[in-house]
């Protein structure tokens, strides 16, 4: 027995190429395809699309990754960015100044996320079905403020904020926040104890708990940081569509999470980098802008969102299953010929 | 045997044990039973409650309202708690129901003479297919069903758009016996409901009666021991997966006959409804745990909610914030329940 074990420890063995490798090669002919596709692809006010359009669920999917690193998930997210931005409208009614509302706003976000938090953490319950709960209940919560009202006339210097691009370059300025947060996110997960315990989470709460990580604590504040940041994500749609209204979002949170799991990120917690979700969102937004750009509708475009979702988890899958398959027959072969 | 014999010591045993002293069948049976039972005194308190605000409610009109609504939720809250009873989800079927309503009518369309049962059939021919793939990714690709039913939630949908391109079937093109499943009546009951009647009788007799049926339990209970116990956990969740599809085509059809329009967003965001609809019906998400009384009975009481709000005169646009911490309350009850449950068990089994 220990003959064909150690002829499978000494075969030369292909290095698994990494996700992220394979997500940069994707990425490039994404690229390539787009400028195919459209003369005007790589004009910068269409780069500013692309940037644009990705705004808010980039800025969702940051959370979420940790979220799904500890092997929980948020359907909420899409409903805080509605009922923060219904309530932003409401407080604007109101008359409170600008600078008040955004922090309200936050603070609603802060507090939706400290509610899921601390029911999936209290009660013990699957987050999955809380969150799907205050899905209805955080979307219900902005019909309740708004009903089908828009409310849209904020005043000009913040709607500003939300058309222009940084110093004439082809960035957005709501795309600014993405990256400033997404380098705060990306040092979070992979630079902190913090980040770290989210993968010992994700991959052994029992084990994480013993070796002395504060489960329950990390768990909520994860939830906070996403409900914070789904509030963030309802001020920048506001702003940039010039329009509070109770159904802004609706349905965000699946592509959401159809991102964070292209990136390589694995359903059942543990594994998966916040470089890869960049990526991956990045790979979404220019596909999605490229085939715009060559007129199919954005709705037939949610075909790629879900090929994509499907290939992140299927090729992996097979690829590991052949692998186990091959090594079998070596093994087989290695056995009968000694 | 375990159970047995505890239950025979039961009153021999200490003064607490006896007081926890459960009835025939069990303390699981209890729990399963309790558990719809609440449901129904809930959906006799909303209705009692709503009747004596405005007695207006309790009309014809309106139960047949809340029957024809709940017809279609409840029979996908059906097939959903046959995929959640054993881990798992179903949320395509959304764009299952959307791509068999338009399907249906299209061919309605081009064949307008094409007799009622083969329209249904091919609803369920074309769920079959939708449940087909899931079954195969979930079972054969081992990709986990929240994963893989995102995915076709969004492919299927896709396709209908890329099919239907802004078209839409309209309820002239349907023929009068087509469209009389949901406008006709059997001794004052609406066709559509008799017809989810039958289909959740057949499904709960067959998670309850059959031994495949129970296997889906043992799944959802533990997947590992079923699997030792000799489940065929794969052939179970394909059965699962084309279960929910093939109820979810024919609820399109259903849908078409109800409401007579259909475009590319027929259905858009319905499976949330329907998750809800089960887990306030005491269906697990978590497995093991549920049955179809329970997911009608959660279905019913949304469906009388949605009602109720209207004849009460309460914005249409708190349904949803109701709804959503009814979920969270279902939830929250449920777990502590089983967890009272679990721990009287196990002062049982200390004493006992």
């Amino acid at each position: 027995m220990a003959k064909p074990d150690s002829a499978l420890l000494t075969r030369k063995r292909a290095t698994p190429l990494r996700w992220e490798t394979l997500l940069v090669i994707v990425l490039v002919a994404s690229v390539l395809l787009g400028r195919v596709l459209s003369p005007v692809f790589l004009t910068s006010a269409n780069l500013a699309n692309v940037l644009a359009d990705l705004t808010e669920i980039a800025l969702m999917a940051l959370p979420m990754t940790l979220i799904i690193v500890a092997a929980e998930i948020d359907l909420s997210v899409a409903s805080v960015l509605g009922a923060s931005s219904a309530l932003m409208g409401v407080l604007w009614h109101l008359g409170v100044p600008m600078p008040a509302v955004i922090a309200l706003v936050l603070l609603f976000g802060v507090l939706a996320g400290l509610f899921n938090g601390l029911v999936i953490v209290k009660l013990n319950l699957p987050s999955l079905a809380v969150t799907i709960g205050t899905l209805a209940l955080f979307r219900g919560l902005a019909y309740v403020l708004l009903g089908d009202q828009a409310i849209a006339d904020f005043p000009p210097g913040y709607t500003a904020f939300g058309m222009d691009t940084l110093w004439q370059s082809f960035i957005p300025l709501p795309f600014v926040i993405v990256m400033v947060c997404a380098v705060l996110f990306t040092v979070l997960l992979q630079a902190t104890a913090f980040g770290r315990s989210l993968y010992a989470i994700g991959a052994n709460p029992t084990a994480a708990a013993f070796s002395g990580i504060e489960v329950a604590k990390i768990r909520v504040w994860t939830f906070v940081l996403s409900g914070a940041i789904s509030a963030l994500a309802g001020i920048v749609y506001t702003l940039r569509f010039t329009s509070a209204r109770g159904d802004n979002g609706e349905g965000f949170e699946l592509s959401v999470i159809a991102a964070v799991l292209f990136g390589g990120v694995s359903i059942f917690g543990g594994r998966g980098s916040m470089i890869g979700v960049l990526l991956s969102l990045l790979i979404i937004g220019i596909l999605k802008n490229a085939l715009t750009l060559d007129d199919v509708s954005s709705e037939t475009l949610t075909i790629v969102t879900g090929a994509l979702l499907l290939a992140s988890v299927l090729i992996p899958n097979l690829v590991a299953r052949w692998r186990a398959l091959r090594d079998r027959r070596f093994i087989a072969k290695s056995a009968s010929s000694s | 045997m375990m159970r047995h014999t505890s239950t025979h010591a039961a009153p021999v045993g200490t003064p607490a044990a006896k007081r926890h002293a459960p009835r025939a069948g069990g303390l699981l049976g209890a729990l399963a039973r309790s558990r719809e039972t609440t449901l129904f005194i809930v959906l006799v308190l909303l209705v009692v409650g709503t009747s004596l605000a405005r007695p207006q409610f309790l009309n014809l009109q309106n139960l047949r309202d809340v029957l024809l609504n709940v017809s279609i939720i409840g029979l996908l809250t059906a097939g959903m708690t046959v995929v959640m009873l054993m881990r798992h989800i179903d949320l395509s079927i959304g764009s299952t129901v959307g791509i068999s309503a338009y399907a249906v009518g299209s061919l309605y369309v081009a064949f307008p003479q094409m007799p009622v049962p083969v329209a249904l059939a091919a609803g369920v021919a074309i769920g079959l297919v939708a449940g087909g793939i899931n079954a195969v990714l979930v079972a054969v690709g081992r990709v986990p069903s929240l994963v893989a039913t995102l995915s076709t939630l969004y492919i299927f949908r896709g396709a209908d758009y890329a099919w239907v391109h802004g078209g839409q079937i309209n309820a002239t093109s349907l023929p009068e016996a087509f469209s009389r499943l949901a406008t006709g009546t059997l001794f004052g009951v609406p066709a559509l409901a008799l017809i989810a009647a039958v289909v959740l009788f057949a499904l709960s007799f067959y998670l309850k009666h059959f031994r495949a049926g129970r296997e889906h339990y043992a799944i959802g209970s533990n997947p590992e021991a079923a699997r030792l116990a000799g489940v065929n956990v794969e052939r179970r969740l394909m059965v699962g997966f084309l279960l929910s599809g093939a109820i979810a085509g024919f609820a399109g059809a259903l849908w078409l006959a109800r409401f007579g329009t259909v475009d590319a967003s027929t259905a858009k965001g319905i499976e949330l409804q329907v998750v809800a609809a089960a887990v306030v019906g005491s269906v697990a998400i978590t497995g093991g745990v549920g049955t179809i009384l329970g997911a009608t009975l959660g279905a019913l009481v949304l469906g009388v909610i949605s009602i109720a709000l209207v004849v009460l005169h309460v914005s249409p646009f708190w349904e949803q914030a109701i709804e959503g911490a009814l979920i969270v309350a279902a939830i929250a009850a449920d777990t502590l329940l089983a967890r009272s449950v679990a721990k009287r068990m196990m002062r049982k089994r200390d004493h006992g």
